[in-house]
């Protein structure tokens, strides 16, 4: 019995050093099914087993994505499309600071700003698109507002919590440090919020993409959305299915650039995880 | 009287705090020299924290008349430090000046840190992270000292080299120091006056006339320990 007690600890120890190994060696694993459908998918295209008009070949898809690159209809709409979600995100981004900053680090504000926030957070902001169209028209700044919606919520929300989070203690040692209240908000409050700010960007670029989607489709001359609705009308299914790539790569690359911002900003974590 | 009270880092008179229908400290008169060690006793409750929070400038309400005269710094019970600036950033938070790089490193050195002011607080243990808020108190150069229970939350080893390391550096620097602890030995071997916090009052205050450096084993140590136990309310062994 007494040996059976002694032994977990190696036995743990064991077991944290194969999985990485393991991991690393089996890894191409992860890629055979995602390279088997696309397989699957361009040959069952090719041989007509999918109709063309439902889902055409892989192949058709890059070579619609190319030549619309080539012609340069794809930079010009991509442009529309990422100046919508710039602006919407720079929009609702600048918003969510300043009220979840207010409410997040001033008592009355959290009583004044809060609530409201909370009860706005209630409506899924894409189904405030009739009352938008009536508000703000169709045009540019229905796009702008939606993503700026969509932006808002989760940048306001991590923020808040990330303020809310921090551990009184810290800031406590700050003080008797002779840290004044601008100093503990810069030197305790905002890295300690640094990694929630880093989830809510990630999770607004999510929402403003999406957001995004449905804006493009409303009444659009512009933007990826509308290359797809366009292609839709003329029965180009492949270009539809260039503008969906499309924007399953911005999300990915988006995400991929803040991962990598987030890991170089936050350095001391790996420290944290190290140990 | 004239003349201590000019030397005298802290005074306080009827200090009252308390928190809802609980009364924790019921005016509480205290005095501390300056160099002087005092060891703040009593049993889990009884305010010493309460106390040594009111006198770091932590509790906006409590009541009474206290006055820290000079500097102070504060090592908690549990280090404090912030997790994203380096040790040396740590230590040297909230001090301005051309010279504090050195005199980071030799806050460091003197608590047998030396170079490690690259290093991140997750990468040190508990002990090393506790001697890195002593050095950031150090640093500050301060009159009065404050610790709430510095050495409780480390291994028995660690505490014991901690407490030699305090009575190193106080016999250099000579700061004033008010030890919040639970820990009647630690109190002896480091203060020179031992105070007994118990229903919100100072019951006991006796000064520990012990020549440094202490030890547990030493005349007299045996008879003011089995003292301060009695009035903290634990029966001597049979």
């Amino acid at each position: 019995m007494t040996e059976l007690a002694t032994r977990p600890p190696a036995a743990t120890a064991r077991r944290t050093a194969r999985p990485a190994v393991r991991a690393n060696r089996w890894r191409w694993r992860r890629l055979t099914t995602p390279v088997v459908l696309v397989a699957l998918w361009e040959t069952s295209s090719r041989m007509g087993v999918l109709p063309e008009e439902k889902l055409p070949a892989i192949s058709d898809v890059l070579l619609a994505g190319w030549r619309l690159a080539e012609d340069g209809r794809l930079v010009e709409h991509l442009l529309d499309s990422l100046t919508r979600a710039g602006v919407g995100l720079a929009i609702g981004v600048g918003l969510a600071l300043v009220l979840g900053s207010i409410a997040g680090l001033l008592r009355v504000g959290d009583d004044l700003v809060d609530p409201p926030v909370q009860m706005a957070r209630m409506l899924p902001h894409l189904a405030l698109v009739p009352l938008l169209i009536i508000w703000v028209g169709i045009g540019e700044s229905l796009k702008i507002t939606l993503v700026a919606l969509g932006v808002f919520f989760p940048m306001y929300f991590n923020l808040y919590a990330g303020i809310r989070d921090i551990d009184e203690r810290l800031v406590e040692a700050a003080r008797t440090c002779g840290l004044g209240a601008l100093a503990r908000i810069r030197h305790v409050v905002l890295p300690g919020t640094l990694p929630s700010l880093f989830l809510g960007l990630r999770l607004a670029t999510g929402a403003a993409w999406l957001s995004l989607v449905v804006g493009e489709t409303v009444a659009t001359h512009s933007g990826i959305g509308f290359l797809m609705m366009e292609a839709r009308e003329f029965s180009q299914t492949n270009v539809v299915l260039v503008g969906l790539f499309v924007y399953a790569l911005l999300g990915l690359l988006s995400d991929l650039i803040l991962r990598v911002v987030e890991r170089k900003t936050l350095t001391w974590r790996r420290g944290l995880q190290a140990t | 009287m004239a003349t201590r009270s000019t030397g005298d880092v802290v005074t306080a008179t009827g200090v009252r705090r308390g928190f809802g229908d609980t009364v924790v400290l019921d005016g509480v008169d205290l005095t501390i020299g300056s160099g002087e060690v005092v060891a703040l006793l009593g049993g889990s409750g009884s305010g010493k924290t309460t106390l040594l929070r009111i006198l770091a400038g932590l509790d906006r309400d409590a009541t009474g008349d206290w006055q820290v005269h000079g500097s102070l710094a504060v090592v908690f019970q549990e280090h404090r430090l912030l997790p994203w600036k380096r040790v040396a950033d740590n230590v040297a938070l909230g001090v301005t000046g051309p010279d504090v790089r050195d005199r980071t490193a030799a806050a460091l050195a003197e608590v047998g840190l030396a170079g490690r002011e690259r290093a991140w607080p997750a990468e040190l243990s508990g002990g090393q992270s506790q001697r890195v808020a002593v050095a950031r108190a150090l640093l500050r150069e301060p009159d009065l000292l404050l610790l709430d229970e510095p050495f409780g939350a480390l291994d028995a080893l660690t505490r014991l080299r901690m407490q030699a390391l305090f009575g190193r550096l106080r016999a250099e620097h000579g700061f004033a120091a008010l030890l919040v602890t639970h820990d009647v030995e630690e109190a002896l071997l480091l203060a020179d006056r031992a105070l007994v916090l118990a229903d919100g009052r100072v019951v006991d205050d006796i000064a520990v006339p012990l020549a440094h450096p202490r030890a547990p084993d030493d005349p007299g140590f045996g008879a003011l320990r089995r003292h301060l136990l009695d009035r903290l309310g634990v029966p001597a062994a049979a």
